[in-house]
């Protein structure tokens, strides 16, 4: 015989369910945040291949505009801002402020988009145009479509707080909707870089 | 020609010969890994029992022997030949990629659905010519193949005298050869390129720069006038039927979106190496193309048998 | 009522009370309501395996009638359109629908069992996998069977793939298909990546993983990064088919090697999950038949996980003949070299495990142990294609198919048949023959080498790959004649594992928990195990929980049977990532039709891109976005929102 001792888990007092940021749900949405960033990181890789070995004159605009361009990044920002202030209401318990938020966040978003819609209708070529034009509003077009999906989430967040299902406890589902907003608009920043900045510094041009 | 025409354990020019040892050498590599491994692992199974004959739930279960010890060895000795290769990779790597610096030859060439374009440069456009799905070359100088993508893919390749090289549209691709003897070699396209990628063969005609020499003024040549009247009517059939794909250089068949025909009989084969060459041949392949080479961009022609006969005697005079 | 927010979970014994109230708990719906809405590991892990078998049974006709088209030179048994669309069906569906699903099937299945849970992370994600993957290989067969396979091969090179060149709906219905099995890829990726990190057993702690977890962890997390890549291809080229973009078409600017480059950057990492997991099982399973644990347990883990990642830099050797610059090359052929070593630690860590132990020669032993040589010989045949000179004469050729079946059936068929044998019993509580088994395993191993040994010398003879036919006076015949034999005794052995499976299902011996005495959890539990698995959760306090008084290489040993009780819903426990120490405990959801309803809408809005119905695309939307606001609703038993209202 010898001297056993059994390990066995006494764990005290566990969380049931999510509490807080605290639940395998932000895991859910760190993959799906993983696997999004590899898909916008391989459009990227299009954009920074292609141009690489084309010929000169790839980018068909040298100077890309920047006058809907700029200032519409800053907008998209903003709503992340009023994204967090969102979550913020929740986490004060102050519901108006939670609305607020998460209604000023989806507006901005809004605006977003209908600004990028009058940027591609003043682009002077198309989608069929050449490669480039094809990867422009296609790589675009694939960050309208997660800012139109964040523009639904931001809305269920909106009508769930109305409903007032969340509590600072009870709040995983808007940690993880504004993790997912904050992620289209970083996102953003990549593909403006790309688009907007790369061409100036001489890429592809 | 040998037995089997495509194998590359055999070699017939430097490229070729540079890569040979290297994959005889991975070869005995590989076989030797593999007979070693078998030999442990039948040993090692050999001890077991059958479950037949045993519970197995009354084996004994302990942890003995260092097993680190085998993980150690096996890494140790496989650092070995793999080192090796990594070397001698960087080696022949340096010696085949090329291509030469001075080609004493410089070949288009323009793989298409289903046959190769050919194209011999010269210093002056009166020394350029076109032919197709054979390639000759002297012997013992370096050759130049710049691949051309027209339409899809395909890949360049003659066993005995160079490795696989893409030609792919947009870009040139390099590829060269330098045949040691006089031969003739086989190619094949190696990339998968629709319904007849299994019809696309070459040939590389080996042959000293004499004889070279002597086949290229040929080629030069354009087709010789029709000296009857059967003749001229078979050289009006292909002006007006072929002459829509094919070139006859002296006739007025002048488009290239198929091979050049003006030394047709020239060629061994027919059709990327799915006929032998010959009168009859040709007249089959003119009539049933699309029977013989299931899907060829060769439509079928239904001419009339005077045609045929008098388009066949016209063709045989392409030599 | 306000829901508790903290508990301190009650630790206790096992007792027929507490299994009839588990069992009230995780019963799930009966008849037609519960067949579509269970969200039940073990039922969906049988769906997967069921299924994937079937394609492989699918693939394997496609490949007979081919061989039966190659059996001679110059055969007119089939067109050239049908043999291409034959052997790019027959690829598209042994590695799209069959390898990856069957090691997804069974670690849907093990994977709870293995470490200790009552389900996987996310079970409704689960059911969402397996009905995407069962729509999108409709969709895709759908295509075939209608005339309209793939007819470009696996991998579906550019230009040929670009409507120019390839008018038919073949391609939309490839592409399509690709991108929506994606979906389903990367939905179980996400799974098993969360299930193995959070819901071990207390005291599973990372170092104490079965390596099959290590291997369909490390697929994967790989999976996650790279299924993106290969649907953004597919996507790109389906709008370059029906939208007029550029993507692949030089004449406006478009480059044919970026499909090459985004196909290889998935198409390697994807080699590598499909067979890491099937390592996994042999890691696993050699031993239990070996009396001994595994060699090298942390090696072997190390090196799945760097294989893995030298797997990401090793893209270019399949594009070694495409004209890419001397010095790329180099560090492609060195890192594809470099690659074997992490192999070889697998090789001889379950070499060392049958030499040192006291083998028991069963079924899964046979078809797991003659793995180790498959896997040799796949190995070295890559390593030779690692070096790029001789890969430019090897490549796209019959050595390569040689090569690539030697690494798909070694590395994936034998070990996938091997763990039928071994879990076979534990899925539904029967065994399943062991003579007709050795009759399976024999002409099994026989057709495959018959087929496959001599397909190297036909690569080396110079036969190109992907021909529908071949001339008389190439000195291919008897090779390919062989073959075609070994193919059909092979296929032989596979219908005999059928015969076996069906025969044991009815009338096959009961087994018992744990009829091989194999050291892991899941044999701690009845065969078949109750729907919640663990009737109380176990604590592990080493890698063979099972073994621990005979192998008495520790003081401390495993608790399964006292542990947590967890009897208060339908819960199981979340522990942190690396110590597995308890975190937090788990609400299960409830059998659900929204996965089945996410699905369909999926489905109708493909079938709507692929006729270009856009009416049709939005009602698929429509139902898609339905079915995920309906999952998505913050639920009071799920503790997703406040119990009441303020």
């Amino acid at each position: 015989m010898r001297d056993v001792e059994v390990a066995l888990a006494t764990p005290q007092r566990l969380p049931v369910g999510p509490i807080g940021r605290r639940g395998i749900g932000l895991w859910g949405v760190g993959t799906l945040i993983a696997t999004e960033a590899a898909l916008f990181s391989y459009l990227l890789f299009c954009y920074y291949y292609t141009g690489a070995t084309a010929s000169s004159g790839w980018v068909l605009e040298a100077h890309p505009p920047l006058k809907l361009a700029g200032p519409n990044t800053v907008i998209l920002l903003l709503s992340s801002v009023f994204a967090w202030i969102g979550e913020r209401g929740v986490l004060d318990l102050r519901r108006n402020k939670a609305l607020f938020g998460f209604a000023m966040a989806f507006l901005l978003g809004a605006v977003f988009t209908l600004i990028q819609f009058f940027e591609w209708h003043a682009k002077p070529f198309q989608l069929g145009t050449s490669s480039y034009a094809s990867l422009y509003f296609v790589t675009t077009g694939f960050h309208i479509a997660h800012v139109l999906i964040g523009l639904l989430v931001l809305a269920a967040l909106f009508a769930w707080t109305a409903l007032d299902y969340f509590s600072p406890r009870r709040r995983l589902t808007v940690s993880a909707g504004v993790i997912y907003w904050h992620f289209v608009d970083i996102v953003w920043l990549f593909v403006f870089t790309t688009y907007y900045i790369t061409p100036l510094l001489g890429f592809g041009t | 020609m040998s037995a089997t025409p495509l194998s590359y354990l055999d070699s017939a020019g430097a490229r070729a010969d540079t890569i040979l040892p290297l994959t005889w050498f991975t070869i005995a590599v590989s076989v030797i890994v593999c007979v070693v491994i078998a030999i442990l692992l039948w040993i090692a199974v050999a001890r077991g029992t059958s479950s037949h004959d045993v519970d197995i739930r009354r084996v004994p279960v302990d942890r003995s022997g260092n097993g680190l010890r085998w993980i150690n060895i096996g890494l140790a000795i496989s650092a070995v030949p793999l080192l090796v290769t990594l070397v001698w990779t960087m080696v022949a790597l340096a010696h085949a990629a090329g291509p030469p610096s001075n080609p004493a030859l410089t070949i288009d060439v323009t793989p298409h659905q289903w046959w190769w374009g050919v194209r011999y440069n010269g210093k002056q456009p009166s020394d350029i010519f076109d032919t197709a799905n054979e390639i000759h070359i002297p012997t013992g100088v370096p050759v130049l193949v710049r691949l051309h993508g027209a339409d899809v893919i395909h890949s360049f390749w003659v066993p005995k005298l160079t490795g696989k090289t893409d030609a792919i549209p947009g870009q040139i691709n390099l590829s060269w050869m330098q045949a040691t003897a006089p031969g003739r070699y086989s190619g094949e396209c190696t990339e998968y390129c629709g319904a007849q990628h299994a019809h696309m063969g070459l040939e590389v005609v080996a042959e000293s720069p004499a004889d070279f020499e002597h086949w290229r003024a040929g080629q030069l040549e354009a087709a010789p006038a029709a000296t009857s009247a059967s003749l001229q009517h078979g050289q009006q059939v292909v002006e007006y039927r072929c002459g829509l794909c094919h070139q006859v250089r002296g006739t007025r068949a002048g488009a290239q979106s198929g091979p050049d025909l003006t030394h047709l009989m020239s060629r061994r084969t027919l059709a990327a190496g799915v006929l032998p060459n010959n009168a009859g041949t040709v007249a089959a392949w003119i009539q049933t193309a699309q029977e013989l080479k299931p899907g060829t961009l060769m439509p079928d022609q239904f001419l009339t048998s005077q045609e045929l006969l008098d388009v066949q005697a016209y063709l045989e005079t392409l030599k | 009522m306000r829901a508790v927010d903290f508990r301190t979970p009650t630790v206790g014994l096992d007792s027929v009370e507490h299994e009839a109230r588990l069992l009230r708990l995780w019963e799930g719906d009966s008849g037609l309501k519960g067949f579509f809405g269970t969200v039940d590991h073990k039922r969906i892990g049988i769906r997967y395996i069921v299924t994937a078998f079937a394609f492989l049974a699918l693939g394997g006709i496609e490949a007979l009638v081919m061989r039966w088209q190659l059996a001679r030179p110059n055969n007119t048994f089939l067109t050239p359109d049908q043999y291409n669309q034959l052997f790019s069906t027959h690829g598209m569906t042994m590695i799209f629908l069959y390898a990856g699903p069957i090691l997804s099937g069974f670690s849907n299945y093990v994977w709870p069992l293995l470490i200790g849970s009552r389900d996987m992370a996310f079970p409704r994600m689960n059911a969402l996998s397996y009905w995407v993957y069962l729509a999108a290989g409709i969709f895709l067969y759908v295509g075939f069977l209608t005339g309209n396979g793939p007819n470009d091969g696996w991998f579906n090179y550019v230009p040929y793939a670009s409507r120019d060149y390839n008018p038919g709906l073949n391609e939309d219905f490839y592409a399509l298909g690709m991108v929506f099995l994606g979906i389903s890829t990367t939905v179980g990726a996400a799974n098993f990546v969360v299930t193995a990190f959070r819901t071990r057993a207390p005291g599973m702690s990372i170092n104490r993983l079965p390596i099959m977890v290590w291997g369909t962890l490390t697929a994967s997390v790989a999976n996650l990064l790279v299924i993106p890549a290969v649907s953004l291809a597919f996507l790109l080229l389906w709008l370059d088919r029906q939208y007029g973009t550029h993507f692949f078409d030089t004449n406006a600017g478009g480059q044919p090697l970026l499909w090459q480059h985004l196909f290889w950057i998935f198409g390697h990492p994807w080699v590598y999950a499909i067979v890491l997991p099937a390592m996994g099982m042999v890691s696993d399973g050699l031993p239990v038949f070996c009396r001994r644990p595994l060699v090298g347990y942390s090696l072997v883990a190390l090196a799945t996980v760097a294989t893995m990642i030298f797997g990401f830099g090793v893209w270019v050797h399949h594009m070694f003949a495409t004209g890419l610059p001397t010095l790329g090359l180099s560090f492609f052929s060195g890192a594809s070299i470099a690659i074997v070593f992490p192999s070889a630690v697998a090789v001889f860590a379950w070499l060392a495990t049958i030499w040192l132990g006291r083998p028991v020669i069963t079924t899964a032993f046979m078809f797991f142990s003659s793995m180790i040589i498959l896997f040799v010989i796949g190995g070295v045949s890559g390593f030779m294609t690692a070096s790029v000179p001789v890969d430019w004469q090897l490549t796209d050729t019959y050595f390569v198919v040689a090569h690539l079946h030697y690494v798909l059936i070694g590395i994936n068929v034998f070990p996938v048949l091997g763990a039928t044998y071994f879990w076979f019993p534990k899925m539904t509580g029967r065994m399943l023959d062991e003579r007709l088994g050795r009759w399976n395993f024999w002409l099994t191993f026989i057709g495959f080498n018959l087929a496959f040994l001599p397909m190297h010398l036909t690569g080396l003879l110079g036969m190109p790959r992907r021909v529908y036919t071949y001339n008389s006076d190439m000195g291919w015949d008897t090779l390919n004649l062989i073959t075609t034999i070994g193919s059909f005794v092979l296929a032989l052995g596979i219908l005999l594992f059928v015969v076996n499976v069906l025969k044991s299902l009815r009338a096959g011996a009961p087994a018992t928990a744990n009829p091989w005495d194999a050291p892991t959890l899941e044999w701690s539990v009845p065969s078949p195990p109750p729907p919640y698995n663990f009737a109380v959760i176990p604590t592990v306090a080493s890698r063979h929980p099972l073994w621990e008084s005979r192998l008495k290489e520790d003081t401390v040993v495993s608790s399964l049977d006292r542990g947590l009780l967890l009897d208060e819903g339908k819960e199981t426990v979340g522990t942190t990532a690396l110590d597995a120490a308890p975190d937090m405990i788990l609400e299960m959801p409830e059998d659900t039709v929204a996965p089945l309803l996410l699905a369909a809408g999926l489905a109708i809005v493909f079938i709507g891109l692929l006729l270009k119905i856009w009416s049709v695309v939005i009602i698929g939307g429509l139902i898609t976005g339905l079915a995920i606001l309906s999952w998505m609703w913050p639920r009071r038993e799920l503790r997703e929102r406040e119990a009441t209202h303020a």
